[in-house]
């Protein structure tokens, strides 16, 4: 197995633990990831303006097809983006006579229908190495951890990008990742919820109020930590759980790992080598639960 | 005026802001809106922040008020769940609508500033967090391939028409 991996602009700058459990995590399965040059998605500039932002998504697009493989994103919305401009681009002539007007002139290119698979890396890992495979190699089974998902928001919607996997609303496909492992999944009222992250830079008191929400259900309902698969969700549960605790009387500890963290220790991966250096809640507590 | 209460000022439509929403793909559906409050029951948003009300959002624009749904950050607050878009009977698909209300006001310079300053960093460094140094060290200590630190293609595409 081998696939392009687009790593977007957050994982490998900010959230490198993701990156390297991914790497790791990988490479211990015999999936081969490949860098092809991917730049930004341009998601994070769809607001401001779409055409430049769709653009930005099609010179991507056309990497992953010269390089003739499938593309595993690590981040849902570089996903989700990439996925979306290519349904535009493949609909909408006006965005196709924009978007060329634009390539043609400022980066001397066009874009003529490149459309390669594009998934996240958890479906990878969930639809084509599977679940089984997973259980099969695992080392050091997660028994008697008791582990809340959070799918997150891009990962499965919108559903009309996602013909055909998992449910919109009740996704179920990093549960059975996480059950893989040997760890309980466990349900929560808020577990479909968005994280806050994409309204941080408008109103960050009501993004820091909507992960907080989740961090206070989360203890309520007593787990030994939240599994994630975005870098935006990881910033908002890891790094603002940290920050709110200096802030607030309230003090939360809820371990936030990246599934590949969480599969990599079942995997027998040595923990150094899944960045657990790089979380901001210590994970050391339940590292010594699972006895690594 | 406030956003919101049930009145409206209808004598203030902006007909060229309706035909741009006409012609615009994300909020090709917007006429189809029918106010039944699905978006705002389905949204993660609106149970923190309960001034934010993203089918008023969508009055607002399918009556052509250009004004009313530009005068506050109402149309940033949209966190881009796509919750509404899988459960509203029209498919209206909200958050679209909220990208293309986006786009008009970033036009007419009234994005939030943090925003503003993405394509900036993007035309800079083509990348929206820049890979220095500091973060080049720590990716090779971890043994993490080099990435492109400023992809050009991402850079010219920011930087057009500035």
């Amino acid at each position: 197995m081998k696939y392009a991996v687009f790593l977007g602009c957050t994982i490998p700058s900010r959230q490198i633990n993701y990156e390297q459990s991914s790497r790791a995590v990988a490479k211990s399965l015999g999936i081969e990831l490949v860098d092809v040059g991917f730049g930004c998605c341009g998601f994070p500039i769809e607001p401001i303006d779409q055409v430049k932002a769709i653009s930005m998504a099609a010179m991507n697009l056309k990497k992953g097809e010269e390089a003739r493989l499938d593309v595993v994103a690590l981040c849902p919305a570089c996903g989700e983006m990439l996925m979306k401009a290519a349904d535009i681009l493949g609909k909408d002539e006006t965005t196709v006579k924009n978007v060329n007007n634009l390539l043609s002139k400022h980066v001397g290119s066009e874009y003529r229908g490149e459309n390669p698979r594009v998934i996240h890396f958890a479906r990878m890992l969930y639809e084509d190495f599977g679940t089984d495979k997973i259980k099969n190699l695992v080392k050091h089974p997660l028994t008697g951890l008791k582990i809340a998902t959070h799918p997150g928001c891009h990962y499965v919607r919108p559903s009309s990008l996602n013909e055909g996997f998992d449910d919109p609303e009740f996704p179920h496909s990093l549960d059975e990742l996480v059950e893989a492992t040997g760890a309980e999944s466990v349900d929560y009222i808020n577990k479909n919820y968005c994280c806050g992250g994409s309204i941080l830079a408008v109103r960050e008191g009501v993004a820091k109020a909507m992960a907080r929400k989740k961090l206070e259900v989360l203890t309520e309902v007593g787990v030994d930590a939240l599994v994630l698969i975005c870098p935006f969700c990881g910033i908002m549960y890891d790094r603002y759980q940290k920050l709110m605790n200096t802030e607030l009387e309230r003090k939360f500890n809820i371990p936030i790992l990246y599934y590949p963290q969480l599969l990599g220790i079942a995997l027998g991966i040595d923990p150094e080598e899944l960045g657990f250096d790089v979380n901001s809640i210590s994970v050391s507590g339940l590292l010594e639960k699972v006895g690594v | 005026m406030k956003l919101s209460g049930a009145v409206v000022d209808i004598s203030k439509v902006d007909t060229r802001f309706l035909r741009k929403l006409a012609r615009e793909l994300g909020s090709s559906n917007l006429s189809k809106c029918f106010q039944c409050g699905v978006c705002v029951a389905s949204c993660p948003v609106r149970w923190i922040e309960a001034e934010f009300n993203p089918r008023r959002i969508m009055k607002l624009a399918k009556l052509g008020l250009k004004d009313l749904v530009l005068q506050n950050d109402f149309i940033w607050l949209c966190s881009m769940c796509f919750m509404c878009q899988e459960r509203c009977p029209q498919d209206v698909r909200p958050p679209e609508v909220m990208t293309v209300l986006r786009n008009i006001a970033a036009e007419e310079g009234i994005a939030p500033p943090n925003l503003m300053k993405l394509v900036d960093m993007l035309s800079e460094n083509g990348r929206v967090y820049p890979i220095d140094d500091f973060i080049e060290d720590e990716r090779a200590d971890k043994g993490l391939p080099e990435v492109v630190a400023k992809p050009d293609f991402i850079m010219k595409i920011a930087e057009a028409g500035k």
